[in-house]
């Protein structure tokens, strides 16, 4: 049978293509565009070159923030993931309960994002917050607006606060997805609990783990809005995270081009690393 | 080597049960002898599964004991019995290999290094797994993973009865035959009680030396399948098992004679008396001792169509409202859609309520 060609069905495809021209293609031209040129305002530009990402790339400022983004990005997923499948390892599978449990876990992930950032500011105040009283009340010298450590221990806190839930939610999901003859057969195989973890529910668990691990890779690694609110980049510079270092360069220094140039390494970093994650993960999968 | 005696289990999920209708599994007396291949067939949610988890140990009952010879076995957990099971939908575990697999219940029971592959080995051999056994299970095909699950069970030298709770379900039609056979030979070379959970009477009739038929939570008929065919007792095991299944007709008795709709009388076997007043009566007579007459005798009956299902064929025809499946031989005497049937005496039931009066009832 011959096929019928029908170029009309382009025009069905036009829309899709002009949103995702609008909504991607050209803001992300305009900051490739700013990359290379420098501007004194006026809308006069100069062609620079790839000044702006030598610069960018040879900046220490760029390296400790990016050395920050990922102390912070890997400490959240070594808490978040084991801690989301311990959850959700113990919630129950049956039941009146699994409701209550879900809509507790899915409480935090309702609450928008710089109301996080504020609830957290004052609950951890130390003259008036709740946490901020209490670790001093029991004798910590605690104070996140001043001292770095405290800073860093609080930001990690709330960011397991949010986001631990997603990593229960999902794993939660996979759990769910095993038949209960897996288990029944583990019980008639004399299996211990950490054989059946080992060998039924982790694997099973792996797909959306790896999803789950990508997730917060990814969100955790462009977090801006949060720490934002909360200590704002500092104290001094020691919670200035990329994006939050970007947001100064361009908005508060106003120079558009190595900022730009910093947006386009700092997406080509998020890009790189979620290829090798997944790469790695699914490296097993693919083998067997 | 076990005997495995049920004595007065029940089961209901949920609450407290008030009354019989609240059991998933009746009261259940039974003894599966050692050594025995069993079916315990019956349709969807008739508490087959059920029983089949309690013999296992993965839903302790909410009345009776299981005694494993002689021991009571009641309250302890599934890992402690020694008794394996096989699901419907194979149970692998995926990141293993095959051997892995087949080693995984010795290695949780702590046995030595040297016997865990000795052991692993005998049973590839058995079946026929021994080529594979470096695979990854995740690849298998459904038959290979229902035999590795079998495997497991087969492995543990102490299993001295295995359940299988439909375990042929998700495989190819032409792979049961050739897993079920094999199935039986495993069962002629070792000394196990193998309990074989099916709604597929084939499977069941070719499969065990006893059929236990189930319905609704109750055990209606424990025999071999020739008992099964020759006196169901009960009108659900007649229409059940056969293909078709057993005609049944409400009826009235009158001495020896049970009296049916448009007030023919049909032979029985002997008289009965012991009828108390105002039970449903019914005859149940398997198609194969109906035949359409050749000649003028017999109760006339409307003929719907003939179907040939081989080696017979079986006439649909109707009686006073009632349909009955009667086999017709190639010489019978059909006169526009009219035709007669004749019972062969010695093979009609009669059925109180639904059982078989004075018969081989459970």
């Amino acid at each position: 049978m011959d096929k019928t060609w029908n170029n009309k069905a382009w025009f069905m495809v036009l829309p899709v293509l002009v949103l995702v021209a609008f909504n991607a293609i050209i803001p992300l031209m305009t900051v490739v565009n700013y990359s290379v040129q420098e501007t004194f305002g006026d809308n006069v530009f100069f062609f620079e070159g790839v000044k702006w990402f030598q610069q960018v790339v040879n900046s220490e400022r760029f390296h400790a923030a990016l050395l920050r983004q990922l102390t912070f990005t890997f400490t959240i997923l070594a808490i978040e993931v084991p801690l989301g499948v311990a959850i959700a390892l113990t919630m129950p599978r049956r039941g009146p309960w699994v409701s209550v449990c879900l809509v507790l876990m899915a409480l935090p992930l309702l609450i928008p994002w710089n109301v996080v950032g504020a609830i957290w500011n004052i609950f951890a105040l130390p003259d008036i917050g709740l946490l901020g009283r209490v670790l001093n009340g029991i004798g910590l010298d605690y104070n996140y607006t001043r001292q770095p450590e405290d800073a860093w221990f609080t930001l990690i806190l709330m960011d397991v606060w949010h986001w631990t839930s997603l990593v229960v939610l999902l794993a939660y999901a996979g759990l769910s997805s095993i038949p209960d003859a897996f288990y029944q057969a583990a019980k008639i195989d004399g299996a211990s609990r950490w054989a059946v973890f080992r060998y039924i529910q982790l694997p099973k668990m792996k797909r959306v783990l790896t999803i789950a691990v990508l997730l917060r890779f990814m969100d955790s690694f462009m977090i801006y809005t949060e720490p934002s609110v909360l200590t704002g980049g500092g104290p001094g510079n020691s919670t200035t995270l990329l994006s939050i270092d970007l947001v100064k360069v361009a908005l508060g220094q106003f120079d558009l081009g190595p900022a730009a140039a910093m947006s386009i390494i700092y997406f080509l970093i998020v890009l790189l690393l979620s290829w090798i994650f997944y790469t790695l993960m699914m490296r097993n999968e693919e083998r067997s | 080597m076990a005997r495995i005696l049920l004595d007065n289990v029940a089961h209901a999920y949920g609450p407290t049960p008030r009354g019989l209708p609240d059991y998933a599994l009746k009261p259940l007396n039974h003894a599966w002898e050692n050594g025995g291949a069993y079916a315990l067939l019956g349709p969807s949610g008739c508490g087959k599964t059920t029983l089949l988890n309690i013999i296992s140990g993965l839903i302790t009952p909410k009345q009776g004991r299981i005694l494993f010879d002689g021991k009571d076995v009641t309250q302890l957990p599934t890992a402690q019995r020694n008794i394996a099971q096989v699901f419907q939908f194979p149970v692998i575990y995926d990141t293993m290999t095959v051997a892995q697999n087949l080693a995984f219940p010795l290695r949780n029971r702590h046995f030595p290094a040297a016997e865990v592959s000795k052991r692993v080995s005998e049973v590839a051999q058995m079946l026929e797994l021994t080529a594979i056994l470096g695979k990854k299970a995740r690849g298998l095909t459904a038959d290979v993973k229902q035999k590795v699950s079998l495997g497991r069970g087969l492995v543990r030298p102490d299993v001295s009865a295995i359940l299988f709770d439909e375990p042929l379900t998700v495989i190819d039609p032409h792979l049961k035959w050739q897993l079920r056979s094999q199935l039986k030979a495993l069962h002629r070379q070792f000394d196990l009680t193998m309990i074989y959970v099916t709604h597929d009477q084939t499977e069941a009739l070719t499969f065990a030396d006893t059929v236990v038929v189930m319905y609704e939570g109750e055990v209606v008929q424990i025999g071999t399948p020739a008992d099964l065919l020759e006196r169901p007792a009960h009108t659900f095991v007649g229409y059940f098992i056969g293909s078709p299944g057993m005609n049944v007709l409400p009826a009235d008795l009158r001495g020896n004679h049970a009296v049916i709709g448009g007030g023919y009388e049909i032979e029985l076997d002997r008289p009965y008396r012991e009828i108390p007043p105002g039970t449903k009566l019914e005859i149940g007579v398997r198609p194969e001792y109906v035949r359409l007459s050749s000649g003028e005798e017999g109760i006339p009956v409307a003929v719907q169509r003939v179907d040939d299902i081989g080696r017979i064929k079986v006439a649909r025809v109707r009686l006073d409202g009632v349909h009955l499946n009667v086999v017709a031989p190639e010489d019978a005497r059909i006169e526009g859609d009219v035709s007669r049937i004749l019972f062969q005496s010695g093979h009609v039931h009669l059925y109180a309520d639904g059982h078989l009066v004075g018969g081989a009832a459970s």
